[in-house]
């Protein structure tokens, strides 16, 4: 596994000309702390040793070598992970040249997101502004974007990436972290959507026609990946390496989690069929509906990412909160759920998208945890984030209230124990500005 | 499945709509927004219009009592910037200057959007002509009585307006490129592809329009002698940009950098008109100054950005700046979606600049009336306005609010509970249709089908795969 390494690498390297060689030892006193999975602690101190929560209690004093942080009796919170964005590989989504999304080709395993993530990208900084330390950065822009070609499965590995770092090894917490796919789908376009896209509106025959295909595809490049990996392992004289067989590899050993969208019931359903049958492991990602799969998810043990709350009804008839309620419908259902937004400008809105599902019956604190604990373990990193645990990295925001709430101000951010500045492209205009005669 | 919707809601409304009868909201908090707040307050509605607030008023004997304790009072929420309920298309994107069509012609009553945004608390929408032509399409504001015609949705009196729209998109049809998705041939290029020639657009049509205005003087001032003079011949482009020259009309200008709002600001005082408003205005908060000189409006995105490269310096603190430095600032959706939340986009300006929490109800209420000129019937709590209210059952600024009750003119447009009732018995329909629709489907005859697709519409075979 190669996160530890690179791991120690980000802590070696980031960060040290900003802040001073012992910048991620800390001492942050006089705060509420929200450890998420332990009852909070009023009046509390955090000990942060080299980036590591080293101590949570009340009774910490100022140690030698970690700088002390006065809370001011602010609120404490683990960073805020996003757990799906395209953040890092897209700068302005109409500009095609800064955009580095959706690869030509219909399986793309072997692209990694993280080598493509902009350091340097204006939407770090502003996506931090609400609290948010980790993001998932997908090589697709989404099974409901216009702009994947037609008929994309396999988009590429999608990386879990830090708000910091020089260098996108840097800021890369565990890449290759899910396999982003698009589960094949009768494609039906809208005919007055169909003219603006200049396409040709097709009939539900030939609709269907492709996707049986697109899925008889899928089925057969998962067999070629199986015959591959024992080909490999028996490595015959005739075996050659094949790049993008050979990514599949940790898919269908079961370690790789494939990020499978699914927007509709039947979607799920086939999804969760084809996992079974593929004995590989899947996360649901940006699902519009639950229908009869909630029972489903549940028994096979597959956890989904939301896409965003704040959304249209899929169908003119649904109720007019069937977005909003979604989430409290998996929740309810005993399906693991955590929030992403599938986009870059609005990924630091994704606070407000767990809000806007506690109004319409999802309990506030699970809510809160689809926004830590549990986007950790559905990745695959609870040993290390999420929660405010001794052991754990110290990815941790200071708030004046509830980071789910808009009023609220975001006042300091730690990631690996280190602060890192709230300034963005945003607040530079304003302060610019602002000073105008 | 568009045909499906009246029948959705109609079972909602018809439960839910009653006559403009006399309404007293009792104890709950009243966010009046110019008037400050009212705790255990009531308000008193009749014959439409609100006829008291305070701590103790008294209704008549057959006033409806709704009981609102702990609950939140605010003014109906109104969005300076909407396509909902535009049957078809948006653009007249033809020509550079498209003036000559009006959106009120086109205002479909059955959009389900329109339900959609009444149960986020939206009231009144300022329903736009698209940004593909400098000079654009009559635009018109609605009052969102969901169940009624076009012509009843109309608000009265409101000044009907006309869009503009600068920089990007209007210059597009210049340099028609094929975008990432499209297929066949590029579209023909038209006039104007560079900002310098959307100016001369707007100075050209205006320069004709006062040329026209004059002919028409000359005409009534000859009748006036008491000649008799062949009239001018009538000019459905121009028409409408006289009334902007005379006042009559408002200009909504779609735009996005300094630049070209200082431009916009610079012909309109050379032509001797007023830009009303500046639609999503992100650069805005550069030439504030010269945008509150002008006596303009703004009505920006709370938070958009970057979606291309005129919008790539916006910045959230866009609403705080221009409200610091004197313009009347107002928060717009531009989408179906987003009109369903205005209230929480608004608090979003508590974060990004500090403004208080009445600034930020301000954004999605009472400034958007003063900037579409009817906040003299709207826009707050006051006594004499239209019964225009949204109770919630938290504060409208907290995210974790909904909305339960929407009123306009005292009428009853929106009821959560409502709502929830009625659902189980629509389902019931619903399925009753998808039903008949899957036995002819198994039965696969011929007129099965016809039977089958005349009773529930074709789309919902798409809609289930």
């Amino acid at each position: 596994m190669e996160f530890p390494k690179l791991f120690l690498v980000a802590l070696a390297l980031s960060g040290s000309a900003l802040f001073g060689a012992a910048d991620n030892s800390v001492v942050i006193r006089n705060v509420t702390i929200h450890p998420i999975t332990a009852p909070d602690i009023s009046n509390g101190s955090v000990l942060v040793i080299d980036g590591k929560i080293a101590e949570i209690g009340t009774r910490i004093g100022a140690r030698s070598g970690a700088r002390t942080v006065d809370g001011h009796g602010l609120q404490l919170y683990p960073g805020l992970i996003n757990a799906a964005t395209n953040v890092g590989l897209e700068e302005i989504s109409s500009l095609r040249d800064s955009v580095d999304l959706d690869e030509i080709g219909m399986f793309n395993p072997e692209l990694r997101a993280e080598i493509a993530w902009n350091p340097s990208s204006q939407h770090i900084e502003v996506t931090r502004a609400s609290g948010i330390t980790t993001v998932i950065s997908l090589p697709g822009s989404g099974a409901r974007s216009f702009r994947g070609g037609p008929g994309t499965v396999i988009s590429g590995q999608g990386a879990l990436m830090h708000l910091e770092g020089w260098t996108w090894e840097q800021a890369a917490v565990k890449p290759s972290a899910v396999m982003d796919m698009i589960f094949p789908q009768v494609e039906t376009v809208p005919r007055r959507f169909a003219a603006f896209l200049a396409q040709p509106a097709l009939s539900y025959q030939e609709l269907q026609r492709q996707y049986r295909e697109r899925l008889r595809q899928t089925g057969e490049f998962f067999e070629d990946a199986r015959r591959y990996e024992k080909a490999k392992a028996a490595s015959g004289p005739d075996f050659r390496r094949d790049v993008r067989l050979e990514a599949m590899t940790p898919v269908i050993q079961g370690k790789t989690p494939l990020l499978v969208q699914a927007e509709r019931e039947q979607m799920i359903k086939e999804a969760v069929a084809f996992a079974d049958k593929e004995k590989v492991k899947i996360i649901i990602a940006d699902p519009r509906e639950i229908g009869s799969t909630g029972a489903l998810l549940k028994q096979h043990n597959i956890p989904v990412v939301l896409g965003k709350t704040f959304d249209l009804p899929m169908r003119d008839d649904d109720p007019y909160d069937a977005p909003y309620t979604l989430p409290g419908d998996f929740y309810k259902a005993g399906v693991k759920i955590c929030f992403g937004t599938f986009d870059v400008e609005f990924a630091r809105n994704v606070p407000f998208e767990a809000a806007q599902a506690v109004a319409f019956g999802l309990p506030r604190e699970e809510a809160l945890k689809g926004l830590t604990i549990n986007s950790a373990e559905i990745l695959g990193v609870s040993d290390q984030l999420g929660s405010i645990e001794k052991g754990k990295v110290a990815d941790l925001i200071l708030t004046d209230g509830d980071p789910m709430q808009a009023k609220t101000n975001i006042k300091q951010m730690f990631i690996a124990g280190r602060e890192v500045s709230l300034e963005s492209r945003h607040t530079r205009e304003y302060e610019k500005w602002m000073k105008r005669p | 499945m568009r045909r499906l919707i009246p029948i959705a809601c109609a079972i909602a409304m018809l439960a839910g709509l009653s006559g403009a009868e006399t309404i007293l909201i009792r104890n709950a908090t009243v966010l009046t927004v110019t008037k400050g707040t009212v705790q255990n307050g009531s308000v008193l509605v009749e014959n439409g219009k609100i006829a008291a607030i305070g701590k103790n008023v008294s209704a008549p004997a057959d006033a409806t009592i709704v009981d609102a304790t702990g609950k939140y009072l605010m003014p109906g929420i109104i969005d300076c910037h909407s396509h909902t309920a535009i049957e078809g298309g948006v653009n007249e994107g033809t020509v550079s200057d498209s003036s000559m069509v009006n959106i009120k012609d086109v205002i479909d009553p059955e959009d389900i959007n329109i339900y959609r945004g009444l149960a986020g608390g939206l009231t009144v929408s300022n329903v736009l002509h698209g940004s593909a032509n400098a000079v654009g399409g009559q635009t018109i504001v609605i009052k969102l009585r969901w169940g009624k015609t076009a012509r009843e949705m109309l608000f009265e009196g409101a000044t009907p307006g006309i869009k503009f729209a600068l920089g990007e998109n209007p210059k597009r049809q210049g340099y028609p490129s094929q975008n990432f998705f499209s297929q066949g041939p590029a579209p023909e290029r038209r006039f104007p592809g560079t900002r310098m020639g959307v100016e001369e657009v707007i100075r050209e049509s205006f320069t004709d329009a006062k040329n026209y205005q004059a002919e028409w003087k000359q005409y009534h001032d000859a009748v006036a002698r008491g000649e008799h003079p062949i009239p001018p011949r009538k000019d459905l482009r121009l028409e409408p940009l006289v009334e902007v020259l005379e006042g009559k009309r408002y200009v909504h200008a779609h735009c996005y950098r300094s630049d070209e709002i200082l431009m916009l600001l610079r012909v309109a005082d050379e032509m001797g008109f007023k830009i009303r408003t500046l639609q999503h205005v992100l650069e805005g908060y550069k030439v504030a100054r010269e945008i509150a000189e002008h006596g303009t409006g703004a009505s920006t995105f709370s938070d958009w950005w970057a979606y291309k490269i005129e919008a790539y310096d916006a910045t959230p603190y866009n609403a705080a700046i221009m409200t610091r430095k004197g313009v009347v600032v107002s928060l717009n959706s531009d989408s179906d979606e987003l009109q369903r939340h205005l209230n929480l986009e608004a608090a979003k300006v508590m974060r990004y600049g500090g403004l208080s929490e009445t600034e930020a109800l301000a954004m999605v209420t009472i400034n958007p009336a003063k900037q579409l000129g009817i906040d003299n019937q709207v826009g707050s709590i006051e006594v004499g306005k239209s019964g225009d209210m949204v109770l919630f059952d938290k504060h409208p600024l907290d995210y974790y609010s909904k909305v339960q009750k929407v009123w306009i003119d005292g009428h009853d447009y929106f009821d959560r509970d409502k709502d929830l009732e009625t659902r189980p018995e629509f389902q019931k329909k619903k399925k009753a249709l998808e039903d008949k629709l899957k036995v002819a489907e198994d039965t696969g005859t011929r007129q099965g089908k016809r039977n089958a697709s005349n009773a529930a519409s074709t789309p919902m075979i798409e809609e289930n795969q």
